[in-house]
């Protein structure tokens, strides 16, 4: 029998893997109530590089955009929250959403600056903007100047849920914001991959990807090489500016050359990718997970460390540059997040295409 | 007067970062690629001279004269074993694998010296200075001003004087064709980054011997260098200098203002450059 | 024994082939032009003979040696030079600079090629540079019997190449190729968006090209032109060589067949 002609991008495996992940987001979300503090730590670090990983896979995989400058967004985002908690007296949780929109804000000159730059140009030009934004932040000396400074205890202790998850989970003060950030960063993650995969799945998705194989003759068959660019980018900018916020309040201690460094938030998220798979959702995934063995294996050996992530990544991008999840699905054919249209259906589809 | 003296100060500085931006323009006119490294190079050829000094008991200028070689090699194996492989339409493989690079280098440097600050000591040189009116000029500073122009003008005979510069030229026109005249490209993009390297172990002597420097401060020089570049224009070598002085003097006169500002004043100096003249002061053709 | 001889010679760009068992040959002292329509293959078999294209080993075979395998630099310094469709001159390069670079590689080893041979000791591969020794030329052209072969070139000699006439483009491109001295001269539709007359001048050259010891294929759309200077024909369609011949033996039905493919 003929099933009639349907356009879809599902897949059976992706089919299964939606139903994994949810049962995975469930228990991940259930997690306070089994794991400790330190694997919530551990997992809270997974998930917030896991967003910084896909915003930036978003900019450079999809958007073509090799940006070297987003600790500018996660310094940016961290210092609006310490500015609006500080200085506004505002709630450490609604303030990341003002961190969001700063580093939203402050992408708009970035843009502006930066899209005057071509191609490796852009990169380095992103650089000197996170460059001046951190020593334009050294200035400000109401949140510490170059020395940094703390949350406030008030705040930290007045933080909304908190009390409640205290009580839930029957842990103190400072393990419960842990579990509240821990849930932030589970939601952004789960929010983010989510975004991210409708927004390639658009009309626009598509687009975007035509920009990125082919500037020239996406423009030719109208698409607007230059708006995608900017919505792409801005994106980017909000997310890491979200992810900055929440890794600060968790952190409750900042200073400028943390929060702009450039091999915490720019250095290992660009590894993360790669070594996962560039311009995949599942890259970033598998690639954070790669990060987080290696550097409970190797973090004690410092230097060591980041050597050998240097090294694995030279490797991979020259021998096999579409990272460990393209070598997975070139010898599996499998694709968890298919954004491919395909055609199903119809008089010769019983058979699979 | 105080101004006059901080702005020749600041003319001088440029030179220095001409220098850091020399190499680096030299590679991307020929293969246009960026190496995110660059900067880290220039601070392990400086380590590289250290050592020569520490060991050979040399002469500072002397060491830069044996460790010239050793870059130059170095240059050769590195453009024909890793960046060749990178090089084609896509800009992500030569940007993540030299930003891997400028990764590995600076922590293989900080496992073998440590994080600690270094300096390549020149004696009396370090202070030595020569007066013209009120005016002080170190002997150092107009040292590496002069450096910076002969490399400028020893590379601009090197592309419009020679063999090898005119199959530099070429090949940057078109490789394929290249390759028809009995060019091998790969060949002349190792010989381009080797010749870069000799630039860099010059850049390395200067940076090494008249400030302090650590294995961490390479990236910063690639962006004063990125800087330079952009503001000369791209393939301009004259503009290029013209460029780090644009960077050194905006540095000295806001940091004559107020010392935190040195750095962020070169920043907002190329910001504003690239708002004005986005294709810089002296873009080449059209 | 031919100079240059391609044996079932195949090509393909991509999942794409182009070339399906082409064989030609050209005998020393030779003119032969190949004929075609656009897309019958022609470029592509310039492509692969020069090296451009990489092809499987022992389909081209040059003064005896399987030269399939090798570089285009390695090929052209065996003496095989190139005039390249479009002219291709380098922009930066004046005219005398696009003349100089073509004989500046030619023949011989250079510091590169020996340092690949010496690697090639360690790596176990085949030298590849093996074949390159030894190619001296005929020593007959240098900038001075270029310029008397087009004497414009002498007069425009400093400025940019790209900034000359077609024509002129032209005559820079044969010149740069000819300065290697090369004994197989490869010309790949010379004289299209050219207009007669000056089509006329460049053919003028071909006599004393041969004088000059350099055996020639002429690629061309113009069948007239092809008929005129060459000794022999091949004329190629969809990828494959469909006729061959002197001028004088084959007939307009012929070539009308072997070039669009149908019957008259």
């Amino acid at each position: 029998m003929a099933t009639p002609y349907a356009v879809t991008t599902r897949t059976p495996a992706s089919s299964v893997a939606m139903i994994f992940g949810l049962i995975l987001v469930a228990v991940l979300f259930a997690a306070p109530a089994f794991a400790g503090r330190g694997t919530i730590q551990d997992l809270f670090f997974i998930l917030t590089m896991l967003v910084l990983a896909q915003f930036w896979n978003l900019l450079a995989g999809y958007g073509g955009l090799v940006s070297v400058g987003q600790q500018a967004f996660v310094g940016l985002g961290a210092y609006a929250l310490y500015g609006a908690v500080i200085l506004g007296g505002i709630d450490p949780v609604v303030s990341i959403l003002i961190a969001g929109l700063a580093a939203l804000v402050l992408a708009v000159p970035t843009a502006f600056f930066a899209f005057r730059l071509q191609g490796a140009y852009f990169a380095i030009g992103t650089w000197v903007i996170a460059e001046v934004a951190r020593l334009s932040v050294a200035q400000w000396r109401a949140v510490g100047g170059g020395t940094g400074t703390s949350l406030p205890r008030d705040a930290l202790r007045e933080m909304m849920l908190v009390d409640w998850i205290g009580e839930a989970f029957d842990v103190r003060a400072s393990a419960a914001r842990d579990i509240l950030a821990y849930w932030l960063a589970l939601t952004l993650a789960v929010a983010t991959i989510a975004g991210i995969y409708w927004l390639l799945r658009t009309k626009r998705g598509l687009a975007l990807a035509a920009v990125r194989d082919n500037t020239e003759a996406a423009r030719s068959v109208g698409v607007d090489a230059g708006r995608m660019k900017w919505v792409v980018f801005l994106t980017s900018a909000f997310g890491t500016g979200l992810a900055g916020g929440m890794i600060y309040l968790q952190k409750a201690r900042i200073s400028p050359d943390a929060a702009f460094s450039v091999t915490d938030w720019t250095a290992y998220v660009i590894f993360i990718v790669v070594i996962g798979g560039i311009g995949t959702i599942e890259g970033p995934i598998i690639g954070v997970l790669v990060l987080f063995l290696l550097q409970s294996f190797l973090a004690d050996f410092g230097t060591w460390y980041l050597m050998i992530l240097g090294l694995i990544g030279i490797g991979v991008m020259l021998f096999a540059p579409r990272g460990l999840w393209g070598l997975i699905s070139e010898r599996t054919g499998l694709q968890l997040f298919p954004v491919r249209r395909r055609l199903t259906g119809g008089p010769l589809m019983d058979k699979e295409v | 007067m105080i101004w006059v003296d901080t702005i020749i100060q600041g003319v001088l500085l440029g030179g220095l970062y001409a220098l850091f931006a020399a190499g680096l323009s030299l590679v991307f006119g020929i293969m246009r690629l960026v190496n995110l490294a660059h900067g880290d190079l220039i601070v392990f050829g400086a380590y590289l001279i250290l050592v020569v000094v520490s060991v050979l008991g040399l002469n500072p200028f002397l060491a830069a004269i044996v460790a010239a070689p050793v870059m130059f090699v170095l240059g050769w194996v590195l453009q024909k074993i890793v960046l060749n492989r990178t090089l084609g339409e896509d800009i992500l493989p030569p940007l993540l694998v030299t930003f891997g690079l400028s990764i590995v280098i600076q922590n293989g440097l900080l496992e073998g010296f440590s994080a600690d600050s270094q300096r390549i000591s020149l004696g009396a040189l370090e202070t030595a200075s020569v007066s013209l009116g009120q005016i002080s000029l170190g002997v150092m500073p107009l040292l590496t001003f002069a450096s910076a122009v002969a490399v400028i003008v020893g590379l601009n005979q090197l592309f419009y004087r020679t063999a090898i510069g005119r199959a530099f030229r070429a090949t940057s026109d078109d490789p394929t064709t290249a390759s028809l005249m009995g060019i091998r490209p790969d060949r002349v993009f190792a010989s381009a980054t080797a010749i870069a390297m000799l630039v860099v172990t010059i850049a390395a002597l200067y940076l090494g011997t008249r400030a302090n420097f650590d294995p961490n401060i390479g990236p910063a020089r690639l962006i004063y260098a990125f800087e330079a570049v952009i503001i000369g224009g791209l393939g301009s070598l004259w503009g290029t200098l013209a460029g780090g002085i644009i960077i050194g003097v905006a540095q000295t006169l806001g940091a004559a203002v107020n010392p935190e500002w040195q750095i962020l004043a070169g920043h907002v100096a190329f910001l504003i450059v690239l708002l004005v003249r986005p294709r810089g002061l002296f873009p080449r053709g059209g | 024994m031919a100079i240059l001889e391609t044996r079932g010679l195949r090509a393909s760009y991509g999942d794409f082939q182009a070339l399906f068992g082409v064989d030609i040959r050209l005998e020393a002292g030779e003119t032969v032009a190949i004929i075609g329509a656009n897309g019958a293959g022609k470029t592509t078999l310039m492509r692969s003979i020069t090296g451009v294209l990489k092809n499987a080993a022992e389909e081209i075979v040059h003064k005896g040696t399987d030269i399939g395998h090798l570089p285009a630099d390695t090929i052209m310094k065996r003496g095989v030079a190139m005039v390249p469709e479009g002219r291709k001159l380098f922009p930066s390069l004046s005219v005398e600079e696009n003349l100089v670079i073509g004989g500046q590689h030619k023949g011989g080893r250079d510091l590169g090629d020996r340092i690949d041979s010496f690697l090639s000791r360690f790596t176990g591969g085949p030298d590849p540079m093996e074949p390159a020794a030894g190619h001296q030329g005929t020593g007959y052209w240098s900038l001075e019997t270029i310029y008397d072969l087009f004497p414009i070139l002498r007069e425009r000699r400093h400025n940019p190449g790209t900034a000359l006439s077609g024509g002129q483009q032209q005559m820079v491109a044969i010149g740069r190729a000819l300065m290697s001295n090369p004994d197989v001269l490869l010309c790949d539709e010379i004289s299209l968006g050219l207009a007669p007359v000056v089509i006329k001048d460049i053919y003028a050259a071909l006599p004393k090209i041969k004088q000059s010891g350099a055996s020639v294929i002429v690629v061309e759309q113009d069948i007239g032109q092809a008929m005129a200077v060459a000794d022999r024909v091949y004329c190629m369609m969809e990828g494959r060589v469909t006729l061959e011949g002197r001028p004088d033996e084959i007939s307009r039905d012929d070539i009308h067949a072997a070039y669009f493919g149908a019957a008259v």
